[in-house]
């Protein structure tokens, strides 16, 4: 807008001066004029009296100049003629503003993505009507739960709450027709819409009246989305009746487009009554006060204090912890912020943005550091521009007004780059699903605040590097400027310039390395022994009880799917494992060494990753059986309780891997023994340390939670069909999502890639800006000292000699920023090494490859000042002069 | 000219509405007719009067028409507005009070303290 302006007021200005200015040069000439006419009828010639009329008229231009800023209120006018100006300087010189520009866009851009995080994420409540008012009621350790029978006491006790609603996060299959789609679900209370004060987009949302007891309310609110995608955004899904999880629901409404769930990070598909969560999770809980599963929102009465809702809160606890001792003893409460999982996730992000928000606030005071160089480095080649407009009266306050008009000229050009850019990658982020079928979600898009933080940085930033010059142009006097071309004098000493060098080449060193540390763990990750082979493999992720099936059903269902699964032709092993390692959640169990009579957790030998499996799973998954045998069918209930375990498990709970088989252990409630041992493997995380690991027979450890691992001779492609087909065809009914086993890993591989690629991002970030300072500080060095260069030259210096004498102190500074650089960054890897697999900093790859990297950075910094000072001549340079 | 006295900064806005309160002028004019009031004895170099003038229009204390002078040229004529008027009186009474102490001050003789 503003650059448009500008440009139309460029165009229109070259051609037409304003009114005023042409009426005041009128009655200058005018005054002239009666001036001549006076001396010519003195008997001067007409000629030589407008001659000396002009000469006693004194400077023309300095009094027009002057007469025109007596009229006043010149501001905009100014600035056009500023911002006119100093667009035709920046496009005389496209490398520097191309530099300049990308420079700022970079960093505006990521300081514009992180305060759009910092924004969705710390400073943006939950998109309802009352938000201020809204807590998270959690337990005083901080776990954001309680049980349903709580939520309701407490709703019911507490005198500080206009209401409070309960929710919590599952998975249910739905159906809407043809196929059943595993899907993610809030289970609200009947108050939950109503509390929150959201109208409904389509429809009716469910209410408290409609609680008649456990699965008396079979309805559905969809959430916009998911209505969009999944029904298409037809009007007429509101009242059909759907499948979930077999039983018959009515869709009642839709939700608004802005309401998304009462977790930030959680977008459900649709949302149910809780008091139907038998038919939703295939169990009940709702009277089980001892299980604390469900999240609770209290909504603040006008003018309760959080202070005064706590205290409220922990009366109820106190009659809770009386009223049901063994449940609830020592019960207390504890508010926190809604939508971070109660405060639970709330540390770590805020932790997390704001160790970015830093990283990115430091790349924009480097940025700038650098711009003000290139600045400087311009102002001292237009130092007889300068000088010269100073001799042809203009004033120095004018022309620092101008200079820094180009600054903000250029801050603004970056900034709206740097927004572009950001937008973009921030709808990217927004749309972003980083764990696939997990409604994981960034609310991240970018709002007004995003845009007028964007604005502001890039004036503020405009500014703070367009004032280093000034100095420079104060001290500027423009007889000696004019007289002896620019002083000459070099600096030994070491500059605040020189020193944000060596701190900016020093993070930069520091990010290349981190990011090469990074890449490199994550190249070795993709490649280390997980303990099974994902490459070929296909996974069928299903819950059967969200098909309906419970009880001695789910064994006999599991035995037919594996075995119609085998029969398609091409497959080569198929078979079941509850929840295949490294995906998202876990489960384990304290195991007891045989002798061990008192099983309380305090004796327990250790804690062990617990997998159910069918027979077939260690050669369908890859796993290698070291001794013993695999488990078969016939290891089921009537078959003594057998186990298979890990090295780590045979080396922890019996002391060698060895002479494990055979031996037996105790879990809490059964005695067992161990058949076989399996290579270690990775569980939980790829950085986790080794775990202990137990796997039982299926048939022995029924689960309905089932994850098939398929391998067939064909492509992943036709097998998915195939799978697709058969399972299709064996129920109707059952809800399954099937990927390669590579792509289920992205989960566990999310955070060391993300890492990677935000380290990747800001390394990238670092460099650039290396480059600009490197060149801005060896542009600068060299323009100063054209002169002196001209005259080595003239005497016979080498061009090695030049070199050295142009940019010796550039180089010295890279190379010492680098070492520093470098220092940090190992030491950094220690952090590294939480997230990114195998990080080791002592990798000579790595120190290679950050030495080669800070070289060819200083190098192509340094080409185009160098090339320059090669090219000094010395004629022509001591012509000019 | 080396007889002829520099002005004292901010003298000039007062000569000129000086100049002007005893008819319109036009600029060539209101130093004519300051030389001549003045006697001559100031040293003012032509152009400085424009800024002056400029400036005492957006101050509203004058104002300005153009007209046709009589070397029948365009010229833009200034007169006093009534905030001018006021002005001049309250400018002229606080510099005689100035110019009578000083005056005093440097007429003062050793034997009258």
């Amino acid at each position: 807008m503003r650059l448009l302006d500008s440009l139309r007021l460029i165009g229109g200005k070259l051609f037409r001066r304003p009114a005023t200015n042409g009426e005041m040069e009128e009655e200058l000439r005018s005054h002239i004029e009666h001036r001549a006419d006076d001396l010519e009828r003195a008997g001067v010639t007409r000629a030589e009296a407008q001659r000396r009329a002009r000469v006693e008229f004194g400077g023309y231009e300095h009094y027009r100049q002057e007469s025109y800023e007596a009229t006043g209120g010149h501001f905009f006018e100014r600035l056009r003629q500023d911002v006119r100006y100093g667009s035709r300087v920046l496009a005389k010189s496209p490398g520097f503003t191309v530099v300049a520009v990308v420079t700022l866009a970079l960093a505006i851009g990521a300081n514009a993505v992180v305060f759009s995080m910092l924004n969705g994420l710390v400073l943006r409540p939950l998109n309802v009507p009352r938000s201020q008012s809204l807590v998270a009621i959690g337990q005083r350790d901080g776990v954001p739960m309680q049980s349903y029978p709580d939520y309701l006491d407490l709703r019911e006790r507490n005198r500080s709450f206009d209401d409070v609603i309960a929710y919590q996060i599952t998975r249910a299959g739905l159906n809407t027709g043809r196929t059943a789609i595993p899907s993610w679900v809030y289970e609200a209370s009947g108050n939950y819409f109503d509390a929150l004060g959201i109208q409904p987009y389509l429809g009716r949302f469910f209410h408290r009246s409609d609680e008649h007891g456990e699965n008396s309310s079979p309805y559905i609110v969809l959430s916009y989305a998911y209505w969009l995608s999944h029904f298409d955004g037809d009007r007429a899904a509101v009242g059909r009746t759907i499948q979930l999880n077999k039983h018959p629901y009515t869709i009642l409404g839709v939700a608004p487009q802005e309401f998304r769930g009462t977790e930030l990070f959680f977008a459900p598909d649709f949302w149910v009554p809780m008091i139907d969560q038998e038919h939703v999770d295939g169990w009940s809980t709702l009277k089980s006060r001892g299980t604390r599963d469900a999240e609770l929102i209290g909504l603040l009465k006008t003018g309760v204090t959080p202070a005064q809702a706590t205290a409220d809160l922990n009366s109820v606890a106190v009659y809770l912890s009386k009223t049901y001792p063994k449940d609830d003893d020592r019960t207390s409460f504890k508010l926190a912020r809604p939508g971070l999982a109660g405060d639970m996730l709330g540390g770590p992000v805020r932790a997390f943005l704001g160790g970015l928000t830093a990283l990115a606030a430091l790349i924009l005071l480097a940025a700038c550091a650098n711009l003000g160089s290139l600045f400087a480095a311009r102002a001292a080649d237009r130092s007889k521009e300068i000088a010269l407009r100073l001799a042809l009266g203009s004033s120095r306050r004018r022309i620092l007004r101008q200079l820094l008009t180009e600054a903000v000229l250029v801050s603004l050009m970056g900034g709206a780059a740097g927004v572009l850019g950001s937008v973009l990658l921030l709808r990217w982020l927004s749309a972003w699903r980083p764990v696939p079928d997990f409604p994981i979600r960034l609310p991240v898009s970018p709002d007004a605040h995003v845009y007028g933080v964007a604005l502001l940085l890039a004036v503020a930033s405009g500014i703070l590097f367009g004032v280093v010059p000034v100095r420079q142009v104060l001290r500027a006097n423009p007889y000696e400027v004019v007289k002896a071309g620019s002083a000459a004098s070099t600096g030994r000493r070491m500059t605040v310039r020189d020193l944000l060098l060596v701190v900016q080449i020093a993070i930069c060193g520091v990010l290349v390395t981190s990011s090469l540390v990074a890449v490199r763990g994550l190249v070795r990750s993709l490649h280390s022994n997980f303990g099974f082979a994902p490459q070929g493999a296909v996974l069928v992720d299903t819950d059967l009880d969200m098909a309906g099936y419970s009880g001695d059903q789910v064994p006999v269902m599991q035995r037919r799917a594996i075995d119609a699964v085998a029969a398609i032709p091409g497959v080569t092993a198929a078979a079941i494992i509850d929840r295949s390692p490294l995906s998202l959640g876990w489960s384990s169990d304290v195991v007891f060494k045989d002798s061990t009579t008192d099983t309380k957790v305090s004796n327990a030998a250790a804690e062990a990753m617990k997998y159910c499996i069918s027979p077939g799973y260690f050669h369908a998954a890859g796993t290698i059986l070291l001794a013993g045998r695999p488990l078969t069918w016939h290891d089921d209930k009537a078959a003594p309780r057998v186990a298979i375990v890990n090295e780590e498990f045979a080396r922890k709970v019996f002391g060698s891997v060895r002479d494990a088989v055979g031996k037996y252990f105790k879990t809490v409630s059964a005695r067992i023994q161990v058949v076989g041992i399996v290579e270690n493997g990775k569980y939980k995380t790829l950085t986790e340390d080794q775990q202990p690991a137990m796997f039982f027979p299926v048939l022995q450890s029924p689960t309905s939670s089932t994850t098939m691992v398929v391998r067939s001779k064909d492509s992943p492609q036709q097998t998915v069909t195939a799978l697709n087909d058969t399972l299709r065809k064996l129920d109707p009914g059952l809800p399954f999502a099937i990927k390669t086993w590579p792509k289920e890993m992205d989960s566990a591989l999310f955070a060391s890639r993300a890492a990677t690629m935000s380290l990747g991002v800001l390394g990238l970030l670092g460099a650039m800006l290396a480059v600009t300072g490197i060149f801005g500080m060896a542009a600068y060095s060299v323009s100063k000292r054209l002169r002196e260069l001209g005259i080595r030259i003239a005497l016979g210096a080498q061009r090695s000699e030049v070199l050295r004498a142009a940019l010796g102190r550039a180089c010295r500074l890279l190379v010492f920023g680098s070492a520093v650089g470098l220092a940090l960054g190992l030491a950094a890897t220690r952090l590294l090494s939480l997230i990114v697999y195998q990080a080791s900093p002592r990798d000579p790859l790595v120190l290679c490859g950050v030495v080669l990297i800070m070289l060819l950075l200083g190098l192509v910094a340094a080409w185009i000042p160098a090339q320059r000072a090669l090219a000094a001549d010395p004629l022509m340079l001591l012509r000019e002069e | 000219m080396g007889d002829q006295a520099q002005l004292l900064p901010g003298t000039l806005d007062l000569l000129i509405l000086r100049a002007v309160s005893l008819g319109p002028l036009h600029g060539y004019g209101i130093l004519l007719r300051i030389g001549q009031i003045s006697g001559n004895a100031l040293l003012i170099e032509q152009g400085a009067l424009y800024p002056g003038l400029f400036r005492l229009v957006r101050q509203g204390l004058l104002k300005a028409n153009w007209g046709t002078s009589e070397n029948n040229r365009r010229a833009k004529f200034y007169e006093l507005t009534a905030a001018g008027r006021r002005r001049l009186r309250e400018e002229t009474d606080s510099w005689n009070r100035l110019a009578t102490a000083i005056g005093t001050a440097l007429a003062v003789q050793p034997e009258e303290i």
